[in-house]
């Protein structure tokens, strides 16, 4: 008993002196973190571990979690940056008006088949009977005889609501598997004869088929001019008062050497590259 | 004289220290009541709420089968009809302690009746070693090896329940074994000894007199086995296909409660309608699990008369 107090004592008197080590006087370190969409998330990292080498003593801390874990942090001023890739009005239960929306760059979601599916086009009315459950064989669209399996996103998440805003078009999708993150997705489209589902266009790997929608192929140039249409805005939320390092990173993230440079290589599209804008209420318009 | 009456009279150090121990280990466990009780009123009054604030309709939550809970049907009430999830759940829990008991009971009989030895020197390490494996890493097994051949055995995705009870199975056998263990282990030794000097033989012995004996601990493992796989999110997640739908079959993709709430949780808005409704999903949850614990008390209590 005696021992275990005294070992008690010494690890405890060790931890105080370990934390009095980490806040050390002198260095003014800070740290901000960013929490939500996990299409925005790479970046988002990326950007943060730049910024770390330029600033060494600035920390960004990233979180995925989904567009909606992103708004709803950030409304409550849990965190200092909520990414959402989609729009903070058209998520129920967040005011939009207390929040500052940073537009940091585009991203492109696309269709994607297994590799076993031998179709390189569809046009968008056929996705779109593809995913409301009109059309189940890839036979009624020129394909082989195979089952159509659908993988949706789980409700809510960012992607698929670009996705329902700009295939389905207000139609309701079929009830399908869900998967919560695009790796599954990845995974599970890589497995399953005959599967169909979109991701956002940074995660598309060299296992997964892109398709082609109205023979137009998912190209920096094709979103910016619109011809591209599944497309959305990828937001960083802040609240009205945000500090000095959050407002800093921010205006890092769209510098035109971070945009031309790292955006680009990741396949998101420059925010000033678009030659169209998107509101809220999903309208697209040229600039 | 004085001094010895008063030393008599005074509390000695080690009662003191007892006093004070005692003291320490009363708070401790008053807090972890509280905590509980704390824990579950939260989850109360939050998974209420969907029905006292938006209006949701309790009998379409048992019954219903469209989960959309940011829509609302004809009589404006959000449609939240968490049936598939019900189904799916107890589905999944019951096909897989179907599967699990009879080898679970096979090894804890081999264990300590036919082969008591050989028996704990080979399968005890290895059943505590399925405990030991983080259920993502189930998941994934069940991703690369249980969906694939499902899918060529029954044709489909894969995905479903048959996919998860398979999953399940594995990940409670070391549940329902070690308890089975230790129920075959407390019958007592002259019950096997009478039982032989009657002239019985060993399979005997072990069916009609130690299975028998063993019963109420028999069940309370298969019940903590149940209760485990109701919990379970991530394993049956990655392999049951989340499809919100009836499931038509063993192999159609379908969802449980925990995956469900797994998967919306980070997309909800909280106090939003579609978040109050997932918190009901939770509080369903704990009921159940509470509803296990107390089938194992009174199993338990009768096991002792």
């Amino acid at each position: 008993m005696k021992k275990l107090m005294q070992y008690l004592g010494v690890l405890g008197v060790g931890l105080l002196i370990l934390s009095g080590c980490a806040k050390s006087p002198g260095s003014k370190e800070q740290t901000i973190t960013a929490v939500g969409s996990s299409a925005l998330q790479p970046l988002v990292e990326a950007a943060g571990e730049n910024y770390n080498q330029i600033h060494p003593n600035a920390f960004v801390t990233v979180q995925g979690g989904g567009s909606g874990t992103g708004l709803s942090q950030i409304q409550q001023g849990a965190v200092a940056i909520g990414n959402s890739d989609v729009f903070a009005e058209q998520k129920k239960g967040i005011k939009a008006q207390n929040l500052i929306d940073h537009k940091v760059c585009v991203v492109a979601v696309v269709p994607v088949v297994n590799k076993q599916v031998a179709i390189k086009n569809l046009s968008l009315s056929q996705l779109q009977a593809i995913f409301a459950g009109e059309i189940t064989n890839w036979r009624e669209v020129g394909g082989p005889n195979l089952q159509i399996s659908l993988v949706n996103r789980a409700q809510g998440s960012g992607t698929r609501t670009v996705f329902e805003q700009q295939v389905m078009q207000g139609r309701t999708s079929k009830r399908a598997p869900e998967q919560d993150s695009s790796g599954m997705v990845r995974q599970i489209v890589k497995k399953t004869p005959g599967a169909i589902s979109y991701v956002a266009l940074p995660y598309l790997s060299s296992d997964l088929k892109p398709l082609t929608v109205d023979h137009v192929a998912v190209t920096a140039k094709n979103v910016q001019n619109n011809r591209w249409k599944i497309w959305s805005y990828e937001h960083m939320y802040t609240t009205k008062n945000l500090n000095q390092l959050t407002k800093d990173f921010i205006r890092y993230l769209l510098s035109d050497k971070f945009q031309q440079n790292e955006v680009r290589k990741m396949r998101y599209i420059p925010i000033k590259a678009m030659r169209y804008q998107q509101n809220a209420q999903g309208q697209t318009t040229k600039l | 004289m004085d001094s010895i009456a008063k030393k008599l009279q005074q509390r000695s150090l080690s009662a003191r220290i007892e006093r004070r121990g005692k003291l320490v280990t009363q708070c401790l466990t008053l807090l972890i009541v509280l905590l509980v009780l704390v824990i579950f009123a939260f989850i109360a009054t939050k998974g209420v709420a969907v029905f006292t604030k938006d209006r949701g309709n309790l009998w379409t939550f048992f019954t219903g089968s469209t989960w959309s809970p940011d829509k609302l049907d004809i009589h404006r009430r959000p449609l939240i009809g968490a049936l598939p999830m019900i189904v799916g759940s107890f589905s999944v829990t019951l096909l897989a302690v179907l599967l699990a008991t009879p080898f679970a009971l096979a090894a804890a009989i081999f264990m300590t009746e036919i082969a008591p030895k050989k028996g704990q020197q080979i399968l005890q390490p290895v059943i505590e070693l399925l405990v030991g494996i983080p259920s993502v890493v189930y998941g994934f097994i069940g991703l690369g090896v249980v969906v694939p051949f499902v899918q060529k055995l029954v044709g489909g995705s894969g995905f479903g329940i048959f996919a998860g009870a398979l999953v399940l199975f594995v990940m409670i056998l070391p549940t329902i074994t070690s308890m089975t263990v230790d129920a075959l282990k407390a019958v007592p030794r002259y019950y096997r000894e009478a039982s032989l000097a009657l002239g019985a033989t060993q399979w005997q012995t072990i069916y009609k007199v130690v299975l028998r004996a063993g019963t109420p601990g028999i069940m309370t493992a298969i019940i903590f086995g149940m209760s485990r796989a109701f919990g379970e999110a991530l394993a049956v997640q990655m392999v049951i296909g989340n499809a919100i739908l009836m499931p038509s079959s063993l192999a159609s993709p379908s969802t449980t409660l925990t995956s469900v709430l797994t998967m919306n949780m980070g997309n909800t808005i909280m106090k939003t309608t579609a978040n109050n409704a997932l918190w009901s999903l939770a509080l369903l949850l704990l009921i159940m699990a509470l509803f296990f614990n107390i089938v194992v008390k009174y199993i338990a209590r009768k096991g002792e008369l």
